[in-house]
């Protein structure tokens, strides 16, 4: 079943403030196998003009995806998560993140559209830090694939 | 923020120095612990089969998280990155051996843009498929 159109350009309440910590930064870094100091030394970090380490580009997914959950769960919209592939992703920076930043995302529906029977959905997720600066913004295509395929 | 490379350095086509990543088992597991993201298609072979992939899958975030690797090495600064964004068309696909896979990743410089930035495009490869497309970053060099 297609999804409602309505929800094109709902908004969804800010998200509680995710803190980030440095250790879960070096975890990630690990994790993705770069040793680049910038992520793990402040003085490195200081060097290149930073305030403190900064993150991956892409560490911020883990926040707005699961800011994004406000909407891929809302049962308004209905959308069957379980048949939901990541379709493409892409962040906007205004400033790297980085330790220590508490960071609040407000998602919104960009767009809702259905091709070949799969439902193509577009969240918008505007990050910004305490101070309300904006940070990075993140768009992520959802594909819920069709359930005939089944 | 500062990058090592001058923009009056580059010009469109030049090509940034090319990396493989290994992927194994171990490594999805730790990325699943570090991002959050347990979907078992990532780790449960079976679980993986029976929603019809072919086996486990490497997390698409962390196959981006690779690709951009290429351009901060090259950078130098990782915070010089403004945008950065791809299109996940086939799965990484990892075996249960100690070789996993490998994810290849070429870049080269496509556009000269304002405010010294330049726009790299980015191909990664894994066992001759193409698994991001339309990988593009823009970056603020000195």
């Amino acid at each position: 079943m297609a999804l409602d159109q309505s929800f094109v350009g709902r908004t969804y309440p800010p998200t509680e403030p995710y803190e980030v910590g440095r250790e879960k930064i070096r975890e990630f870094a690990e994790a993705v196998g770069d040793t680049n100091p910038v992520y793990t030394d402040t003085e490195a970090a200081k060097a290149l003009g930073h305030p403190d380490v900064i993150a991956p580009p892409t560490f911020v997914f883990s926040i707005t995806f699961r800011a994004a959950g406000q909407v891929v769960e809302d049962p308004q919209l209905g959308l069957d998560y379980s048949r939901v592939v990541h379709g493409d992703q892409r962040f906007v920076y205004a400033r790297p993140v980085r330790a220590g930043d508490r960071l609040t995302v407000v998602s919104t529906i960009e767009s809702i559209k259905s091709l070949a029977g799969n439902d193509v959905l577009d969240i918008r997720g505007e990050v910004r830090d305490e101070a309300g600066e904006h940070v990075v913004t993140a768009w992520t295509k959802l594909v819920a694939r069709a359930a005939e395929e089944a | 923020m500062t990058a090592k490379i001058a923009y009056d350095d580059v010009e469109v086509g030049t090509e940034l120095p090319a990396q493989t990543f290994p992927v194994t088992r171990a490594t999805l597991v730790r990325y699943a612990g570090a991002s959050g993201d347990f979907n078992p298609i990532h780790w449960n072979e079976k679980f993986a089969k029976e929603v019809g992939l072919p086996d486990v899958i490497a997390h698409g975030m962390f196959t981006m998280a690779e690709a951009i690797r290429v351009v901060t090495d090259w950078a130098g600064d990782p915070g010089v990155v403004v945008e950065y964004g791809v299109r996940f068309t086939k799965p990484v696909v990892v075996p249960n051996d100690d070789k996993g896979a490998l994810i290849e990743v070429a870049a080269k410089v496509a556009a000269k843009l304002e405010d010294n930035t330049v726009r790299v495009d980015i191909t990664a490869t894994s066992d001759d498929k193409k698994v991001l497309g339309m990988s593009r970053a823009v970056v603020r060099l000195a």
